[in-house]
């Protein structure tokens, strides 16, 4: 288990105030002066070191990722946003960050944009986070009365300043590309990539994308030494991670680990088991509505993290683990995935737009079983027809769910259409 | 992608307060000068506030007006983004997440206690209250959660539910948040003692 020092976000769960002089007394803006008085290499190499993959889904080098930023000043804006549009199925990660540990995530702001050479950062927080966008805001008023944010940020002569902009519902403003759309006054629809963010972003400026917790964890970081972090979690995995363990748990929580703690370990220590025991486990989504899920043999030995994930076919996405204990009805589960897929395609891409609509149909046939066995193929090469062929990832992550529940469960789900059809026969 | 239209039946006029206007110059400055148009959600949120819950025609081309855009424009915006209601909402607004994390956690039965109290999705009610059933609210640890206005509401099950609602309706003050007495996310009884 994670030790209590090593602890990122020690006020995760609020029960200290957020506001800056009890952020202080957590260690928040210590020495930020100092940190920006290094130049960009060395803050990059040292977050290099430390080995921090973006905490978004993806898992992209973080450090890497601000090297793609202009080296030069090219007479525009370089932009970072940072993307708290949480709206990940599973996951509430970021909300906790927000509204209990916001003096972090501004911290880190002022760090990023010295690393990467960007003057301004937005941050783009989900619409529906109302009360979490007030207390942010009242601690963006905290920093710039104090001189942290702005002309001359923390006395270090770097002038950064921070906007905060909210959207409206749209889980797909996630994707960097939408979010840059939207954050322009745009319907949130995914650009084609090249060209990449870096190059023509934000109003065709130079621009970072980055999840919340990727940047909040920055500061912590450097004040400790790359060495620290990346003694936790294992190679190529390092650190700590918050991870969203909801679902069919005796206690759902929140709560921040090492990387690649197994995934009973993580069930049994801090959600307080699977309801009824480990053994009535049926399946585990593991990191967010967008993975495959697990079923209870890998379960059983699995690591969390991005690569122990990928081993075994899925993801470590956002480490919100959804927990479905045998009384689930698991395809009805991936069903209402399938819904939400649907109801969140922006309708840019046929594939996508055509193809969330015909597997939340199929899936609700496969729930209620009207399908034919024969259908489930058909299911598979419709998932299969959608995967890769969008702009963005939106397709593939409705894919994935249902791809996940076949390879895992399609004795399962015969099951259910067989005995479906025998109960019509006798009843005729 | 879902379809929304504008409502049939339009109020005669829409205006901002004085207040609204200056909320909005405020939020146009955080843009460079020639991005006006980035400020068209933060607007469109402020004027469905003053209009209360919902965008009228009058309001988008208000907008549209302020922030010098085509109406079709702001039109677009306020279809595809799913907190704006195009059509009329009760006073106390409930949104009631269904996504898998809540509905593992016995969303169904929320909804049941909405229709049970409320009446049929999307309709106002006599007391003003109106419910539907949106996507992840993002609560997924304090599943199922409902958002009423803007206050979430956590750890809910059909009884306190029930209690949520007919204390909307007496106008009584409810607590925010968690109903079974969390702090926030953490693991239930590990309050303040064992952080």
């Amino acid at each position: 288990m994670l030790r209590k020092e090593d602890r990122i976000f020690s006020n995760l769960y609020g029960f200290e105030s957020p506001n800056l002089a009890d952020a202080k007394k957590r260690g928040d803006w210590s020495n930020t002066r100092d940190i920006l008085q290094k130049d960009r290499d060395q803050i990059i190499q040292e977050l290099t070191k430390s080995g921090l993959r973006g905490r978004g889904g993806a898992g992209f080098p973080t450090a890497t990722k601000w090297t793609f930023m202009p080296k030069e000043p090219t007479g525009k804006n370089h932009y970072l946003v940072v993307n708290a549009d949480e709206s990940e199925p599973g996951t509430c990660k970021d909300r906790d960050i927000i509204r209990n540990e916001p003096h972090k995530l501004l911290e880190g702001c002022i760090i990023a944009c010295k690393a990467m050479g960007a003057n301004i950062c937005y941050i783009y927080i989900r619409g529906e986070f109302y009360n979490e966008r007030i207390s942010l805001e009242t601690a963006l008023n905290e920093a710039y009365e104090n001189g942290l944010v702005g002309k001359n940020a923390c006395n270090s002569g770097e002038d950064i300043e921070i906007y905060i902009h909210h959207g409206a519902g749209a889980y797909i403003c996630g994707e960097e590309t939408a979010l840059l759309e939207s954050l322009e006054g745009k319907k949130g629809m995914p650009r084609l990539k090249p060209p990449f963010p870096a190059t023509a972003g934000l109003y065709g400026c130079p621009t970072t994308v980055n999840n919340v917790e990727s940047i909040a964890v920055v500061p912590t970081i450097l004040r400790r030494g790359a060495d620290w972090f990346s003694s936790l979690g294992r190679e190529r995995n390092t650190g700590t991670k918050i991870f969203c363990i909801s679902g069919h748990v005796n206690n759902p929580c929140n709560v921040e680990e090492e990387m690649g703690i197994p995934l009973k370990d993580l069930i049994e220590k801090h959600a307080g088991g699977v309801r009824g025991g480990w053994d009535n486990l049926l399946a585990v989504i593991p990191g967010g509505s967008s993975v495959p899920m697990l079923p209870k043999d890998i379960c059983d030995t699995v690591l969390m993290d991005f690569d122990s994930l990928k081993a075994v076919n899925s993801g470590l996405g956002t480490a919100a683990v959804i927990v479905m204990d045998k009384s689930t009805d698991l395809i009805k589960a991936i069903s209402r995935i399938s819904y939400f897929y649907k109801h969140e395609s922006c309708g840019q891409c046929t594939p996508c737009r055509e193809g969330t609509t015909w597997l939340w149909e199929m899936m609700e046939k496969m729930a209620n079983g009207s399908a034919r066995v024969d259908e489930i193929d058909t299911l598979l090469d419709l998932t299969k027809r959608i995967e890769g062929h969008c702009i963005c990832a939106l397709g593939d992550a409705a894919a994935w769910p249902v791809q996940g529940l076949i390879r895992h469960f399609r004795s399962y789900m015969e099951e259910r259409l067989i005995s479906t059809k025998n109960k019509i026969l006798v009843e005729q | 992608m879902t379809i929304k239209r504008l409502d049939i039946n339009q109020p005669e006029t829409f205006s901002f307060s004085k207040k609204d206007n200056e909320l909005i110059d405020k939020i146009i400055k955080n843009y460079p000068k020639d991005r006006k148009q980035s400020a068209v959600v933060p607007s469109l949120y402020i004027a469905q506030k003053r209009a209360g819950g919902w965008l009228p025609e009058k309001a988008i081309s208000k907008v549209a007006e302020i922030l010098e855009m085509p109406k079709m424009r702001v039109l677009e915006i306020a279809t595809f983004y799913s907190m704006f209601n195009l059509k009329p909402t009760g006073d106390h607004f409930i949104q009631v997440c269904g996504t898998t994390p809540c509905w593992l956690r016995g969303s169904d039965k929320i909804k049941k206690a909405c229709v049970e109290l409320v009446g049929k999705e999307g309709e106002v009610s006599s007391e003003s209250i109106s419910w539907l059933e949106v996507e992840c609210l993002g609560a997924c640890v304090n599943a199922p959660a409902v958002q009423v206005n803007e206050d979430y509401y956590e750890d809910l099950n059909y009884e306190n539910m029930i209690d949520l609602i007919n204390n909307i309706k007496k106008k009584k003050a409810i607590k925010v948040g968690s109903q079974i007495g969390r702090v926030s996310s953490e693991p239930i009884n590990t309050g303040k003692q064992n952080a």
